[in-house]
C-alpha cells in the first residue's frame, strides 16, 4: 500500500472564493494544492456577473490578482438601472447612488473566462509552493481517520491528505453536507438563477446602450412581467455580448409551478427590450445555477475541523434586494480564510484555522452584511417597516396618478437606500405589487415592441456542450407528490415537453393510474435545483464530466 | 530511466486532409504527412515513465528530412526530451525488416541504453505491425547480451523501480475482451495497443504532466530544425547501403489490389412525395415500425 499524499492545504473549487483562498495561501508560502472538477477552471460556472470590489472588504480580486480587469472582466458598470414594469407601462429609477456607494468599482464578468484567467495565475502561485491547480478532478467526500476529517477523497485520485481542507466548492457543496453544515432541504434557503449570453457587437452596444467604448451599464427589472413568482431579471453588457437573466426564489418558483426558462423569455420578450435588442436575437449560451440566499443560509460557524467553508458553500451569497453579490464575497471568505490558516499555522496549530476564520468573518464585517440584524426583525416586524408602509399607500392610495407623483422622488430615493434594501422582506409586496403599482401609477407605456422569438428550450439545450457519463442524480422517490416539483422547476425541463431531465409519466398499476416522474441527466446543467424540490439522491459528475458552459 | 519512442510519419487520412486520385491512389504529394497516431499513444506511455520515475524521452524515426517536422509534432503535441531521425537516400524504400535493421543501429548509437523501448500498434500507412518487434529482434541479434522481453498490445504499466520489473496489462490477441498481466525485467521492448491509458492516480504526477506538458510545447514552438534535431545518415551508423533501404529489403510487393467498394447492405428505392401509391407504401413499411414490431 503506497502512501496518501499530503499537502499542507487542500482547495476544493476553483471559482471566485477558491481562487483567492489559494492565492492568498501561496502569498504565505503555504502548499497548496486546487482541485476543479471542471475540464478547465469556469466550465462549470454561472453568475450575472458583476464583480465588485467594495471598500470595506480586505480583499478584492485585484488586490490578490492584479491586471484582474483588464484581462479577466468585461465592461465596467457605470450606469445602474431598476425598472418597474406594469404590462406595458414602465417606471425607471435610477440606482446610481446605491451602486456606487462602498463601491470602489463593479465589472461585468463572464465566468468561463474569468475563472479559467484566474485559474491560471492560481497554478503559476500555488506551483511555486510544491502544490498547483488540477482540473478534471471531482472531490467526493471527506477523507476521516477515527472520525476526523484529515483530508479529501475524489473520484480520480487516491486519496488525499491535509493539514486544513478549504471547501469553495460554491452552492451544492458535497463537502458541507458531508460535514453535516448545510442541508439541501429546503427551498426558502435558495434562489434560482437563469441566463442567457447574447450576442452583440461592441460598437452596437456602445450605441444602443448610449455607453462610452469599454464602458456598460447595468439594468434591472421587476414587477408583474414574471407572472407573480418572486424575484427580478437584470441585463448586463458585455464586451461583445449581454448577459440577460432572471433571479427567483426557489420557493416560490416551485410554489407557482413556474416554468423558468418561460420566465427568461417573458423577459427577454418585453417591449422595453426592444431599444436594445431591435429585433436581433442570437443566443449564445443558456445556463442555470441556484443561489444561495445569505440572510437564510450563511453558516455563522462555516468550519468543522480542518474544514473550512468558503463562499456560496457556506451560503455566503448576499441578495441587496435586486443587488446580488456573491462573488466579492467569496472572494473576501477565501481571503481570510487563507489568512486564518497561516496564523494558525504559525501558532502551530492549525487546528484553530477555524475558530479564527469565523471571528474574522465577524470582526471584519462580513457576517453582518451577509445576516443583517435588521432582517432578521424585519422578517417578523415587517407591518411597521416603510417599506411595507410605501408599499400600502401606494397599493391602497386614492390619490390617484397625480397624487401619487409626488412619491417619485421619495420612491426612487428608498431604491437608493441600502438600509431598506438591506431589510427588504422577501413578500410578493416588495418584488411584485411596490414594482407593478409604480410602473402602473408613475410609469409611462414604453413604444417598443417586442420582435424577438427566444430560441425553444430544445435548441438551448441542443446548443450546450455535454461529455456525458454515468447518470449522477438518482431519484429516490418517483412519486409525482415527492418529485413533481422538479418537472417544472427544473430549467431545462418542462411540462410535456420530453427531450428534458424530467417528465411526469403516468403509470398503469393494478389497474389504477399513478403519477410518476422520470429523469434522465444527460441534459442537465447542474443547476442544483432538483437536489432541493425533488427527493433525491444529488451529486455533481466526474472529473470533466456533463455539461460545459462557454461563457457562463 | 531512458526511453526511446519509434515513429513514423504517415499520410493524414483525415477527411478533408487526405487526397486520393481518380484511380483511388493516394496521392502523397498532396496528403501531408503527421505522426503515425498509434505512436503518439506509445509517446503517451513513454510519458507516464518519465513522470513517475523521471529520465529522459528520446523520440527517433527513419525516414526523408521532411520527418523532422513529424518528430516536432511528437514533441509538441505529447512529449519528447530529444529527437533523432536516421535519414539519407540510402534509406529510402526499405521493408520493415531492412527499416528494423536500421533502427536498431540507431537505438544502439543513442549514448545511454534505453530502459524501454516504446512502439505503436501497427502504423495508418503500412498496416503490417512488424517493425516494432523486428526492431527488437534486430536488437537482439546486434547485441546478444541484452534479452529484452517483448510485450505487444499494452493498455497499461506499471514500473517498480527498486526491482526494475516492469508490469503491463495487455490484450491477448489483440481481444479487448481477454486480458493478461505480464510482468517483466527491465530492459524491456513495449508496443502499446490503442487502448492504452495513461493513468495518474496522484495529484504530485498529474502536477509533473502538466509542468512536463507545458515544457515540451514551449521546446516544440521554438524548435529549429536544423539544429535540434539529430540526423545520422549510414555513415554515421556505419551501415552498409546493401543492407539498407531497398538493397536491403527482402520483402517483394507482387501488387496491390484496389480494395473494392463493399456493395451497400440496404436497399432504397426513390419515392417523391407526389407519387400517391409509392407514398402509402412507404407508410404501409413505416407501420411495422411505429406499432414496435
Ligand atoms: C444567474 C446568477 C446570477 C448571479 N449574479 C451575480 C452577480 O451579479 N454578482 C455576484 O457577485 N454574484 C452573482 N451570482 C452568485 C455568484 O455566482 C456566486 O455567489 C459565486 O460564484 C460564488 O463563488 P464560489 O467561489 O463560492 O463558488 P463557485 O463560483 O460556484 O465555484 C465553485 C467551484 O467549485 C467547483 N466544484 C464544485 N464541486 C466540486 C467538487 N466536488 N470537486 C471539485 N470541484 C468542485 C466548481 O466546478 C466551481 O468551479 C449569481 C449567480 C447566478 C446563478
Ligand atoms: S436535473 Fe436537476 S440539477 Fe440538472 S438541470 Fe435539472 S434541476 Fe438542475
Amino acid at each position: 500500500m503506497t502512501e496518501y499524499e499530503h499537502y499542507e492545504a487542500v482547495v476544493v473549487g476553483a471559482g471566485p472564493g477558491g481562487a483567492a483562498a489559494a492565492a492568498a495561501l501561496a502569498k504565505q508560502g503555504i502548499e497548496t494544492l486546487v482541485l476543479e472538477r471542471g475540464a478547465d477552471a469556469g466550465a462549470k460556472n454561472v453568475s450575472g456577473g458583476l464583480i465588485y470590489a467594495e471598500e470595506w472588504a480586505p480583499y478584492t480580486i485585484d488586490d490578490l490578482f492584479p491586471g484582474f480587469r483588464e484581462a479577466a472582466a468585461e465592461r465596467p458598470v457605470e450606469e445602474y438601472y431598476i425598472h418597474n414594469i406594469a404590462g406595458e407601462n414602465v417606471k425607471t429609477f435610477d440606482l446610481d447612488r446605491i451602486h456606487h456607494r462602498g463601491t470602489e468599482w463593479c465589472d461585468a464578468v463572464l465566468r468561463r473566462r474569468m475563472d479559467s484567467w484566474l485559474a491560471e495565475r492560481v497554478h503559476e502561485m500555488t506551483r511555486e509552493t510544491g502544490g498547483g491547480l488540477l482540473t478534471d478532478v471531482r472531490v467526493n467526500g471527506l477523507l476521516r481517520e477515527g472520525g476526523t476529517i484529515v483530508g479529501v477523497t475524489c473520484d480520480e485520485l487516491d486519496p488525499i491528505e491535509a493539514d486544513v481542507v478549504i471547501a469553495a466548492d460554491g452552492v451544492n457543496s458535497e463537502l458541507a453536507r458531508d460535514a453535516g453544515l448545510m442541508d439541501w432541504d429546503d427551498p426558502d434557503d435558495w434562489f434560482q438563477g437563469v441566463k442567457a449570453v447574447v450576442d452583440m457587437e461592441p460598437e452596437v452596444i456602445d450605441e444602443r446602450f448610449d455607453v462610452r467604448p469599454e464602458t456598460g451599464s447595468a439594468h434591472l427589472f421587476s414587477g408583474d412581467l414574471f407572472d407573480g413568482v418572486r424575484g427580478g431579471g437584470f441585463l448586463y453588457t458585455n464586451e461583445d455580448s449581454l448577459s440577460i437573466g432572471t433571479v427567483f426564489h426557489l420557493d416560490s418558483l416551485a410554489d407557482e409551478r413556474a416554468e423558468p426558462h418561460e420566465l427568461l423569455d417573458s423577459l427577454l420578450t418585453h417591449p422595453l427590450l426592444d431599444q436594445w435588442l431591435q429585433g436581433e436575437y442570437e443566443e449564445r449560451e443558456y445556463a442555470a445555477k441556484l443561489v444561495p440566499d445569505s440572510k437564510r443560509v450563511a453558516h455563522p460557524s462555516p468550519h468543522r475541523g480542518r474544514l473550512l467553508l468558503v463562499g456560496d458553500a457556506a451560503g455566503q451569497m448576499q441578495a441587496q434586494g435586486p443587488i446580488i453579490k456573491g462573488m466579492n464575497h467569496a472572494v473576501t471568505a477565501g481571503g481570510l480564510a487563507a489568512e486564518a490558516v497561516a496564523e494558525a499555522q504559525t501558532r502551530g496549530n492549525v487546528r484553530a484555522a477555524g475558530a479564527l476564520y469565523e471571528q474574522k468573518l465577524e470582526d471584519e464585517g462580513v457576517m453582518k452584511r451577509l445576516r443583517p440584524r435588521r432582517y432578521r426583525a424585519t422578517r417578523f416586524v415587517s407591518e411597521s417597516r416603510p417599506v411595507n408602509r410605501l408599499g400600502r399607500t401606494l397599493v391602497n392610495s386614492r390619490l390617484g396618478a397625480a397624487g401619487l407623483k409626488l412619491f417619485d422622488g421619495l420612491l426612487e430615493r428608498s431604491f437608493n437606500s441600502p438600509f431598506v434594501l438591506g431589510m427588504i422582506p422577501d413578500t410578493k409586496m416588495t418584488y411584485v405589487t411596490i414594482p407593478e403599482r409604480v410602473g402602473e401609477v408613475l410609469g409611462d407605456p414604453v413604444d417598443g415592441e417586442s420582435r424577438v422569438e427566444p430560441p425553444e428550450l430544445d435548441d438551448r439545450i441542443g446548443d450546450l456542450t455535454y461529455d456525458v457519463d454515468d447518470p449522477h442524480i438518482e431519484v429516490l422517490d418517483d412519486s409525482f407528490e415527492a418529485s413533481g416539483t422538479a418537472v417544472t422547476a427544473c430549467p431545462v425541463s418542462a411540462e410535456g415537453f420530453g427531450g428534458g431531465c424530467y417528465r411526469e409519466e403516468t403509470v398503469q398499476t393494478n389497474g389504477e393510474a399513478e403519477r410518476k416522474v422520470s429523469l434522465d441527466t444527460q441534459p442537465c446543467v447542474e443547476c442544483g435545483t432538483c437536489a432541493v424540490v425533488a427527493d433525491t439522491h444529488w451529486e455533481h459528475p466526474s472529473g470533466g464530466k456533463g455539461v460545459q458552459f462557454e461563457q457562463g | 530511466m531512458h526511453m526511446v519512442t519509434l515513429t513514423k510519419g504517415v499520410p493524414d487520412f483525415r477527411e478533408g486532409k487526405v487526397s486520393f486520385d481518380e484511380d483511388g491512389h493516394l496521392e502523397r504529394g498532396k496528403t501531408p504527412t503527421v505522426m503515425n497516431p498509434n505512436d503518439k499513444v506509445a509517446l503517451q506511455a513513454a510519458l507516464q515513465t518519465k513522470v513517475k520515475h523521471g529520465g529522459h524521452v528520446s523520440l527517433l524515426s527513419m525516414g526523408p528530412p521532411g520527418y523532422k517536422e513529424v518528430l516536432q509534432e511528437g514533441m509538441a503535441d505529447v512529449y519528447a526530451d530529444d529527437l533523432c531521425l536516421l535519414s539519407d537516400r540510402e534509406m529510402g524504400a526499405a521493408d520493415t525488416w531492412a527499416t528494423a535493421m536500421t533502427i536498431a543501429t540507431g537505438i544502439e548509437m543513442l549514448d545511454e541504453e534505453p530502459d524501454i523501448i516504446f512502439a505503436g500498434f501497427k502504423t495508418a500507412d503500412g498496416e503490417t505491425g512488424h517493425t516494432g518487434p523486428q526492431t527488437n529482434w534486430c536488437i537482439d541479434i546486434n547485441d546478444e547480451l541484452t534479452d529484452r522481453p517483448l510485450i505487444t498490445h499494452v493498455i497499461s504499466l506499471d514500473i517498480d523501480e527498486d526491482t526494475n520489473t516492469v508490469r503491463a496489462k495487455r490484450l491477448v490477441e489483440g481481444d479487448v475482451s481477454e486480458i493478461e498481466t505480464i510482468e517483466t525485467d527491465l530492459p524491456a521492448f513495449i508496443v502499446t495497443d490503442p487502448e492504452f491509458e495513461a493513468n495518474y492516480r496522484r495529484a504530485e504526477h498529474r502536477l509533473r504532466y502538466k509542468d512536463l506538458r507545458e515544457q515540451t510545447q514551449e521546446r516544440a514552438a521554438a524548435l529549429d530544425l536544423d539544429e535540434d534535431v539529430t540526423v545520422w545518415d549510414h555513415e554515421a551508423l556505419n551501415l552498409d547501403p546493401d543492407f539498407i533501404g531497398l538493397d536491403g529489403s527482402p520483402t517483394i510487393v507482387s501488387g496491390v489490389d484496389p480494395i473494392p467498394k463493399g456493395p451497400s447492405e440496404r436497399e432504397a428505392r426513390v419515392v417523391t412525395p407526389d407519387d400517391e401509391d409509392g407514398m402509402e407504401a412507404v407508410f404501409e413499411e413505416l407501420n411495422a415500425f411505429a406499432a414496435g414490431d
